[in-house]
């Protein structure tokens, strides 16, 4: 009998997992078909006003990169706090637990306070409000990764560079950091593909732009909202387009997060 | 023989953060210039302790008592100073300018072999590129590594195997021309002949650098010492000359852990 | 420098607190002209952008009965409302909030329903009110209620969370327990590229695809409640079996060996040796995916139908809260606008607890 009880959950579970990879290829697999079939040159060529791709494309990532210039630098300081000078100490602990918490909140919601705070003053929707949503989800995450990647460096090693005479926010740049290079590296790529994916925060902070454009101050051009935008009209062929930037948006991500994992792999060896 | 005192340990105390009693009771040992004394003793006897207490890395993490006096002897002046009393950040950077320190783990630092060596001659303000280089050299012969590495200075220290790791170590430590050179069981994470190769090379530097090194390793003791501190339980139980603490212990306990009978 | 260097990292972590602070601040601060006017009665209002006529009250002091049971005793601060119906008069009771005074010019409208549909008829107002039917022209009063939206999130969020735990702690435990590594691996592989797939595109997907697969199935429409609850689980599964598996796999080998030294089976190692070690990791998990799962906008925005009525089938179309932040905020002014951060407040406040409570509880970082 508990022979039987053992084979039905194993079995369940095994149906599960095939359930989730059922899921995977489902997706995937819908997503690459409709998605290449939409895919020719005209898309990169062409901006959104001309049922193309490209000024959607270079402002995601000019979006996602501005947000890295501002989110890495502070995460990365918190993080070092954390790690190097806290000793464990209750109020690192609570930033720490705070910082889990601010990685889960909802990103819509951090669209709103953005709004609030940069959009609502101005007038108008820009693209400075959309970069800094995302380097507002991108924080915690950094926070995270730089903690983590510093405390696998051993105590020796801080302690030799100590004891050489140097200061300690030289031997945490010259020597803890350093030897952390890879992880901090692989955890920032990784957090990168994460926000470039977002939708919600950029909703009604930068919007969307139908024309190529670098300027910032005004609504700025995004692949994820126009997806949004893009996949509920009835014009099928905007809706193909939809399909073309996910496409392109899944495959840059999922190759990252790849990346990733080899690269950490072949640092173990 | 014409003994020196370099260094002189008074009545000093240590408590970890945290603790409710002391890890170091009132120790008094003197260290004696340009000869090696070895702290023995076994496990959670406090030599470790003492030893880090030299260079007072335990500065590192906050929160640990000191009582009594550690005094280093200032080589321009003759003067003895407590360096309990260093409270600011450039007096400790000098003071283990003066006090290196090689761990029991070789640590060496992500960047080249070169670049390990005269990471503490940049930090002490040199410059010059032929004088690093000559400064580095000198090094890695002290360390007997030179032959081994000459032709690859630009490669990661990390790349080099575990007894040549701790070597690089030494030189690293003896490239800013410390005047004492402490060593935390340098050779109880090397293989044996890596650790013959490091005893002789202790047994060489005492001529240019006062040496104290903590060994669990009796033999190791008596090999390369000259001056022997036998420790338990926080407290230094004898000290002397190596030859007088192995053949002639004078207390019971002493004779005792020499003898193997605990520890 | 190295002072300086410690400072700045000191203040670098503050922000962190910050930020979270000023969100809290910034979200109330702008929602609080909707809390002002409508209270707590916002969170159980189903109403969303219905205008109301309001009338000017009588001198004649009312004590009229409330089936709620709160005493209205305001004088000319009440005005009864006309809602064209009949001769159905509403009891007109004040804010929670108490005594928050209405300015002279407005009439401040707050309406009790104890049914959410229906009409509380006082016999004594019809007589009372009926010859001031006809009084000055008043200003028209807007209701927002986030009634629907909350029903939705959580609705939306317990039918993810029913879908989504079995199946993930089935695939956590085929992966640390059943599958050998050459599968397990690969296998692990594609359930965490299963998380790293952005949203929308589960959206996309779950609209085009899934959606009417569920209508075919199910009946209904291809996008509803159901749909929306569907997908939202398939989302959060790779999240809670990544987690899941961790916690599990962090039970010691020898707890495990023992127990199979004494004849258990794989399930009764999982059952009374795996699961209760790891509880609170694989609890703690499974709570902070309900936090993302409440939170989550683009792969419900698709799905959920975005209209603002109540599912009165699980395959009704309705909304959630982010689904109405994300369809309404761009075009938004004034209350309306406030009324949306209102929904916001509430939705961050929510999620942070739950997110804490996972955290400061279950997930508690030892270091």
């Amino acid at each position: 009998m508990r022979l039987i009880i053992n084979k039905i959950v194993l079995l369940l579970s095994t149906l599960a997992a095939i359930l989730g990879l059922v899921f995977l290829f489902w997706i995937l697999i819908t997503l690459t078909i409709k998605g290449i079939s939409a895919i020719n040159l005209h898309i990169f060529t062409n901006d959104l006003v001309n049922n193309g791709l490209r000024n959607l494309l270079v402002g995601q990532f000019v979006l996602a990169f501005i947000a890295v210039i501002i989110g890495v630098p502070i995460g990365m300081v918190a993080g070092i706090y954390l790690q190097e000078y806290s000793f464990g100490n209750k109020y690192a602990e609570f930033i720490r637990n705070l910082s889990d918490v601010m990685m889960s909140a909802p990103s819509i919601v951090i669209g709103t306070f953005v709004y609030a705070i940069i959009v609502s003053p101005v007038g108008h929707m820009n693209g400075w409000a959309g970069a800094i949503a995302l380097a507002i989800m991108m924080i915690p995450i950094v926070v995270r990764t730089t903690d983590d990647m510093l405390g696998l460096v051993p105590k020796e090693l801080r302690e030799a560079g100590v004891a050489i005479g140097a200061p300690k926010y030289k031997v945490i740049f010259d020597i803890v950091i350093k030897a952390a290079k890879v992880g901090i590296m692989t955890g920032l790529l990784l957090a990168f593909a994460r926000i470039v994916g977002e939708t919600a925060p950029l909703l009604f902070t930068s919007g969307n732009s139908e024309y190529f454009t670098l300027n910032l101050n005004h609504e700025f051009p995004s692949l994820t909202v126009a997806i949004y935008t893009l996949a509920t009209m009835p014009d099928k062929s905007l809706v193909d387009i939809a399909w073309a930037g996910a496409f392109l948006l899944t495959l840059f991500v999922l190759i990252i997060n790849l990346l990733g994992r080899f690269v950490i792999k072949e640092k173990k060896k | 023989m014409n003994l020196e005192k370099v260094m002189d340990i008074k009545n000093f105390s240590f408590t970890y953060a945290g603790a409710e009693k002391p890890s170091l009771k009132n120790i008094n040992l003197p260290i004696y210039y340009k000869k090696v004394t070895a702290l023995i003793g076994p496990s959670g006897c406090g030599k470790s302790t003492l030893l880090r207490s030299l260079n007072r890395i335990h500065d590192l993490y906050p929160g640990n008592k000191y009582e009594g006096e550690i005094l280093l002897k200032d080589l321009e002046t003759g003067k003895m100073e407590n360096i309990l009393e260093y409270k600011k950040e450039n007096e400790l950077i000098k003071l283990r300018q003066r006090v290196g320190m090689i761990f029991q783990k070789p640590t060496p630092f992500p960047m080249s072999i070169y670049d390990n060596i005269a990471y503490g001659l940049r930090l002490m303000g040199k410059k010059n590129k032929a004088e690093l280089d000559e400064k580095v050299e000198e090094a890695l012969k002290g360390a007997a590594l030179w032959n081994e590495v000459k032709d690859r200075l630009k490669d990661d220290a990390r790349g080099l195997s575990g007894g040549q790791q701790q070597r690089l170590c030494i030189a690293r430590a003896i490239a800013v021309e410390p005047e004492v050179l402490l060593m935390d069981e340098p050779t109880s994470a090397l293989d044996p002949i890596s650790t013959l190769a490091i005893e002789e090379l202790v047994t060489k530097l005492k001529d240019k650098v006062t040496i104290v090194i903590v060994t669990h390793n009796m033999q190791q003791a008596s090999r390369v010492s000259d001056f022997t501190a036998y420790m338990y339980l926080g407290e230094l139980v004898e000290f002397g000359t190596t030859e007088q603490i192995f053949l002639n212990p004078q207390k019971k306990h002493t004779a005792d852990y020499i003898a193997g009978k605990f520890g | 420098m190295e002072a300086f260097f410690k400072r700045l990292s000191a203040l670098s972590a503050t922000t962190i607190l910050l930020i979270l602070t000023s969100i809290f601040v910034v979200l109330f601060l702008y929602a609080k002209p909707a809390i002002e006017a409508y209270g707590l009665k916002f969170l159980v209002d189903p109403r969303w952008d219905v205008v109301i006529t309001p009338q000017k009250a009588t001198s004649a002091p009312k004590k009229t009965e409330n089936l709620g049971g709160v005493n209205v005793d305001n004088e000319d601060d009440i005005p009864t409302v006309n809602i064209p119906k009949q001769n159905q008069k509403i009891n007109v009771q004040e804010d929670d909030l108490g005594d928050i005074p209405t300015p002279a010019s407005t009439t401040k409208v707050n309406t009790q329903d104890d049914d959410l549909a229906g009409v509380n008829v006082q016999e004594e107002d019809l007589g009372i009110s009926a010859p001031t039917q006809n009084t000055q022209p008043q200003k028209q009063k807007v209701i927002y209620g986030g009634l629907v939206p909350i029903v939705g999130t959580i609705l939306s969020t317990a039918l993810a969370m029913i879908f989504a735990v079995p199946i993930a702690m089935g695939i956590a435990i085929f992966l640390s327990e059943i599958a050998p590594p050459f599968i397990s691996k690969p296998v692990g592989i594609a359930i965490e590229l299963l998380a790293a797939i952005p949203s929308i595109i589960y959206g996309m997907w779950g609209l085009f695809y899934f959606g009417p697969f569920i209508s075919h199935i199910f009946g209904g429409g291809s996008v509803s409640l159901l749909v929306a609850g569907l997908v939202l689980g398939i989302m959060i599964i790779p999240f809670m079996a990544s987690l899941t598996r961790d916690s599990m796999k962090t039970t010691p080998d020898v707890l495990k060996e023992s127990a199979y030294a004494m004849g258990a089976t794989k399930f009764e190692v999982i059952k009374d040796v795996i699961f209760p070690y790891a509880k609170k990791g694989i609890i703690g998990s499974m709570i902070l995916a309900l936090g993302r799962a409440l939170g989550e906008t683009m792969a419900v925005a698709f799905v959920i139908g975005g209209v603002f009525t109540f599912p009165h089938k699980l395959t009704d179309p309705t909304v959630s809260i982010p689904v109405v932040l994300a369809n309404n905020f761009a075009e938004s002014s004034g209350m309306s606008l406030s009324a949306l951060f209102y929904l916001a407040l509430i939705l961050f406040v929510i999620s942070f607890i739950v997110i804490s409570f996972a955290k400061f509880y279950f997930l508690r970082d030892k270091k």
